[in-house]
């Protein structure tokens, strides 16, 4: 089953088209790794899955939710799709434990203690129990990013969205973050993650998307990606990031 | 110069009947941290109000509150004084316009509402500028999550913005009590107000000004303790600003 439809968008800002009659799917509990060059349209892609950019033509479909439709509650629909962010972008004046807390209280309406509840044991799974009283200042950007994945999986998302979750990170700091994000794979979590950490593409994307120019250049199994590349650009952009 | 110094004069009794002089100046120090503290709490909430509106994604809500702050930012505020006060009673209905002539304090209340809404254009530009710092993931991370429009302002935006722009809040809190002295020209008895009336009936005009210039001084060191007390009671431990920061 689907869980994520993306059928013929296109978006503009201004003149200049970013996203170019893309279409593709993510079934549930299939993980898809987006990758392509710098500005070729990646994050605008993942953002509107869950309605952070509109966009012109075209449908996305999220748990067969229109996310385009005016009619839709985008915010109701954004609180079942978690989002990780390269900057981390917690919230920086509040605890931890409190930047779990509040959308799950805000939002969905829980009482304190359940989401405390909640909170405490996400932070656990991500190994960070210890920081719950910290502030994000605090944290290495390794610990935030987890926190942040925490953040998201305390509304239980439905599916995660994960925007280069490891390119502002330190490299020693970067597989503590793949690690969760691995664990969360085998799981079963339904994840679209543009990343270029090939590792983690290998080990556990089903499908590999390739973008360039605002158009999915790709659209294939983890297998048939690493395998051979259809297009030259891929194959380019492929042998460029794997030698570093 | 021949000038006769007489500290004395304070506890002789003024002309006005209502006491000595330290007593009038005792109240007229009373009427303008009255008047400061009224008029920064009105600011401090439509500041915040217009300064979020202005950062709003909806083209006609920015230009009208845009217009707001130009309006009563360049003003001049004595002006702004004089229409509350002598201009508004005339343009309403004459009912109104009476009620609003015999109000008793009307000087304080007018002088309030003026200084309020000049005060507020100039804590809207602040706020507006400090939201504008705050690295826009931020407002996408909040949104992503579900929260509504003003959820995100509310717990998210505001409270970081309002953080950073203690120090510039601080100078706008001490200008509300400077240009709280513009209240006597329409006859609020305020310390300067007392100041001017002490030397015009006494002519110790070097004793009242020290008189005033020292309470406006012990107002303004208040000012910066209590905003130096705040701005460490709300810091975030760890946080580096990268305000600005592209991305
Ligand atoms: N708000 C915007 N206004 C105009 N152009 C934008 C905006 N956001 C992104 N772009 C442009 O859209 C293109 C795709 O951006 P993006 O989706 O961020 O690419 P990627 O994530 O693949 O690096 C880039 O050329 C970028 O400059
Ligand atoms: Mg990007």
């Amino acid at each position: 089953m689907a869980m994520i439809e993306i059928r013929h968008v296109s978006k503009w800002y201004g003149e200049f088209q970013v996203l170019s009659d893309c279409s593709t799917e993510v079934n549930q509990g299939d993980v898809v790794v987006v990758c392509g060059p710098s500005g070729s349209g990646k994050s605008t892609l993942i953002k509107c899955v869950n309605g952070l950019e509109p966009f012109q033509q075209g449908e996305v479909i999220v748990d067969n939710i229109s996310v385009g439709d005016p009619k839709t509650r985008l915010p109701a629909l954004r609180a079942r799709i978690g989002m990780v962010f390269q900057n981390f972008e917690l919230f920086p004046h509040m605890t931890v434990l409190d930047n779990l807390n509040l959308a799950q209280i805000k939002v969905l309406g829980r009482d304190l203690a359940a989401a405390q509840e909640r909170s405490r044991a996400l932070l656990k799974r991500v190994g960070l129990e210890a920081q719950a009283p910290k502030h994000p200042g605090q944290l290495s950007g390794g610990q935030q990013q987890r926190v942040a994945i925490a953040r998201a999986l305390a509304m239980d998302p439905i599916a995660m969205l994960f925007d280069e979750p490891t390119s502002a990170l330190d490299p020693e700091m970067i597989n503590e973050v793949l690690e969760v994000m691995v664990a969360l794979a085998n799981e079963g979590m339904t994840m679209m993650v543009v990343t270029h950490e090939m590792g983690f593409a290998r080990q556990v994307a089903d499908r590999v998307i390739f973008m360039d120019e605002g158009r999915i250049v790709e659209d294939a199994t983890r297998d048939e990606f690493f395998g051979s590349p259809r297009s030259e650009r891929a194959q380019q952009f492929l042998s460029k990031i794997l030698r570093h | 110069m021949h000038y006769h110094w007489n500290w004395g004069i304070f506890f002789e009794m003024s002309p006005e009947g209502t006491g000595t002089y330290l007593e009038t100046f005792v109240w007229g120090f009373g009427w303008t941290v009255a008047t400061s503290l009224s008029a920064w709490i009105m600011a401090l909430v439509l500041g915040c109000i217009v300064g979020v509106l202005r950062t709003t994604s909806s083209p006609w809500v920015v230009r009208i509150a845009n217009g707001y702050v130009e309006l009563f930012r360049n003003i001049p505020l004595i002006v702004q004084m004089f229409l509350w006060y002598f201009v508004l009673p005339e343009l309403v209905p004459v009912g109104i316009g009476d009620w609003l002539k015999q109000l008793p304090d009307a000087a304080f209340y007018n002088a309030v509402i003026a200084l309020g809404f000049f005060t507020s254009a100039r804590v809207a530009e602040q706020v507006r500028a400090g939201i504008q710092s705050i690295p826009r993931g931020q407002r996408a991370a909040a949104t992503a999550l579900g929260l509504t429009g003003l959820q995100t302002y509310r717990y998210v935006l505001v409270p970081m913005a309002l953080r950073i722009i203690v120090p510039p809040l601080t100078s706008e809190f001490m200008n509300v009590v400077k240009n709280s002295a513009v209240g006597l020209t329409i006859g609020l008895v305020e310390l300067t107000g007392r100041a001017r009336a002490m030397q015009e009936f006494s002519f110790q005009v070097f004793e009242a000004f020290t008189a005033a210039t020292l309470a406006y001084v012990l107002i303004t060191i208040s000012i910066v303790l209590l905003m130096r007390w705040l701005e460490r009671r709300v810091a975030i431990p760890g946080f580096i600003a990268r305000a600005g920061a592209a991305h």
